[in-house]
């Protein structure tokens, strides 16, 4: 009895030594008690575009690290790719009030006017990776067009008659009405555009689908025996494209530019020499960005939309030759860094 | 009778050929050969032929494992996301470091599984087909995120070389090819040569018929989905084999559309009991010339799905005409 006595005792002050950390005044140095109060209890929702890839697996571990330190709650709306749905969990949080939202965009309109209404309602928006037409709070993530740019220019790089390649190289696009793709294709397009001796052999679209991608290139493959390069627009999908490049027996000799969040299997396939160029636009990065715009939006006093901002993300091109050990990330990295 | 009573009485005044579905579609097949060849350069070289064929095979083998269970007047909605799951499942095993042989073994049990429950729910509980595995289509996606898998896209594991040698090639021939050709002499034996693969027939021509007669039909429906669903798992693995990933989000694509499609352009007609292997073939090397065509074509992606959805109905309208239905080619349960 008496060491069930002495135990609960033990307890109970372990338990007030806790809670007087917990209670224990910022050192106020003028912004410190700002920046904690701020986040403090508030409501955080995070709408993907599903949750099951890496790019938002990355950035809500990001948010839930740095949840946990801030004391912010966190909740995740899944639509799982399907827009409709998304519309409606967004409809249904403008009515909750939570104090942030971040959204992923499908594409450019859909969730246009709802991100507008969110904004009216009080609700501060925070949107990643694809802008919406309409402006919030802020835009953190990549700029599509830049990708475009830096993948058409090492193909360029690597294909021009001069750098001693054939001029001939092929591009696998994704979905041709998704905004990502039909900005990056501009982009491409307008590079290419200055550089008449590159000849674009196909320029066709796998939907995003790996087995689709690679009966195209094996096919343009075959077709064209002095093919140089191929751009595509999507790592997942170009999967396809380096199997087909294999199974022709010309790994090394049709250069493959890809682009994607910079995970570890990138760079082993840049390692292994299934990619020839990889425009990162590193979602571990993002991550920090993201973190950082909503510890911004937060301590604002401004009202919603009132002065927004972006953040772009800075991308970098790998190569087997610029890639570094630390080039690439994995989800166990991301799990052990701060936020 | 005159003349024309008698054409009356046989309906339309279009002259029976004799055409079948079947035929039809492997003239428009040869058409389009015959135009490619002459019009478009590098089509007739064996390299690409041989591509053709390689790159609608997964189709194929899938087309094979529908036409079975169409013959039996079912249907499999569910096919590309068993397909999708068991193979995931067995890809993210290995990852996980399960040794080859328990994931596939796991794999193939998985595929089993839903199979035979599908096959319970249609012939047991009596729901019908396009129902059940329309609902365990997404069953067996959810339950694969939830309980197998948590990512879109898994990766081969780098030493698994054996999974890559399926997708080699031999002495220039590719091995999905191959198993393509292999799985169709199976399935055509199966439904040519064996007991139960005359039951399929007997089912799908008059299932309340068959049943008088003594075929144990409820086993038979459950034999027809267990066989789809192994297929597919077997379909899967040659795809993950030749692109080194899985992705699952296939399961929620409209590939199994494009299935059903391979199916119907060959002439199996979706109220059973019609065709067989021979058609799924004419059907899947019209889609694979096709697609292939229009590749070197450099056609855009809505300019293509536009001339798939044209082909298939022009072999519908010049079916319907050539072989009209009337009260004794109808049947009951016709869609």
């Amino acid at each position: 009895m008496k060491g069930i006595l002495k135990g609960a005792l033990m307890a109970l002050t372990l338990a007030g030594g806790a809670a007087q950390v917990a209670q224990a005044e910022q050192f106020d140095d003028g912004l410190a008690p700002q920046y904690y109060n701020a986040l403090k209890d508030k409501k955080v929702v995070f709408l993907p575009l599903a949750m099951s890839f890496d790019l938002p697996q990355v950035w809500a571990q990001g948010m839930q690290t740095q949840a946990d330190r801030l004391g912010y709650e966190l909740s995740i709306r899944d639509p799982n790719w399907s827009s409709d749905v998304g519309a409606q969990a967004l409809t249904t949080l403008i009515s909750e009030k939570p104090d942030l939202m971040v959204v992923h965009n499908p594409d450019m309109q859909v969730y246009a006017r709802l991100l507008a209404r969110a904004q009216k309602a009080g609700i501060k928006v925070i949107q990643i990776n694809l802008k919406s037409v309409a402006t919030t709070d802020a835009y953190v993530g990549v700029n599509w067009y830049e990708v475009g740019v830096h993948q058409a220019n090492m193909a360029i790089a690597a294909c021009a008659p001069d750098a001693g390649g054939s001029g001939k190289i092929a591009i696998m696009q994704g979905t041709p009405t998704n905004p990502n793709n039909a900005i990056t294709m501009s982009a491409i397009e307008d590079v290419l555009a200055e550089h008449p001796e590159i000849e674009v052999v196909s320029s066709q679209s796998a939907d995003w689908d790996a087995t689709k991608a690679h009966s195209v290139a094996s096919t343009v493959i075959k077709q064209n025996p002095d093919l140089c390069g191929y751009i595509g627009l999507w790592e997942v999908m170009d999967a396809g494209v380096s199997a087909a490049i294999r199974e022709a027996d010309k790994v090394g000799e049709i250069k493959l530019f890809t682009n994607g969040g910079g995970q570890k299997p990138a760079c082993d396939s840049l390692a292994n020499g299934a990619f020839t160029g990889y425009v990162s636009y590193d979602a571990f990065g993002q991550a920090r960005d993201l973190t950082n715009a909503i510890a911004q939006v937060m301590q604002s006093d401004l009202k919603p939309g009132e002065a927004p901002y972006a953040l772009y993300t800075p991308i970098r091109d790998l190569t087997k030759d610029t890639m570094r050990d630390d080039s690439c990330w994995t989800m166990d990295d991301v799990a052990k860094a701060p936020f | 009778m005159t003349e024309t009573a008698a054409r009356k009485a046989t309906g339309p005044a279009w002259p029976r050929l004799g055409l079948t579905q079947e035929t039809i579609v492997f003239f428009i097949a040869i058409a389009f050969f015959a135009v490619f060849a002459v019009t478009l350069p590098g089509f007739m070289a064996s390299d690409n032929l041989l591509s053709l064929l390689q790159n609608v095979s997964v189709l194929g083998i899938l087309g094979v494992a529908m036409g079975i269970v169409v013959i039996g007047r079912g249907i499999d909605l569910a096919m590309v996301a068993t397909m999708a799951m068991s193979t995931a499942w067995t890809i993210s095993l290995m990852n996980a470091g399960t040794d080859a042989v328990s994931a596939v073994l796991l794999g193939l049990g998985f595929a089993a599984v839903i199979g035979i429950v599908m096959g319970i729910l249609i012939a047991y509980v009596e729901i019908p087909a396009i129902f059940a595995t329309l609902a365990m289509s997404t069953v067996i996606y959810g339950f694969g995120r939830l309980a197998l898998v948590d990512l879109d896209v898994i990766y081969v594991p780098e030493d698994a070389d054996w999974l890559r040698a399926i997708s080699g090639s031999v002495s220039g021939v590719p091995l999905p090819v191959i198993w393509f050709g292999l799985v169709a002499l199976l399935a055509y034996a199966f439904l040519r040569f064996t007991r139960r693969g005359r039951y399929i027939y007997a089912m799908g021509d008059n299932y309340e018929a068959a049943r008088i007669t003594g075929i144990p039909v409820r086993p038979m429906t459950v034999l027809q989905y267990l066989l789809s669903s192994v297929i597919a798992f077997g379909a899967g693995i040659i795809t993950a084999s030749l692109l080194a990933t899985v992705n699952i989000r296939v399961a929620q694509s409209t590939m199994v559309y494009d299935v059903i499609l391979v199916v119907v352009l060959g002439g199996i007609g979706l109220s059973g009991g019609k065709g067989g292997v021979r058609n799924v073939i004419v059907g899947t090397v019209l889609i694979g010339i096709l697609l292939n065509g229009m590749t070197i074509m450099d056609l855009s992606f809505t300019l293509q799905n536009l001339v798939k959805g044209a082909v298939l109905l022009v072999a519908i309208i010049v079916d319907s005409f050539v072989n009209p239905r009337d009260e004794q080619t109808a049947q009951q349960g016709d869609i």
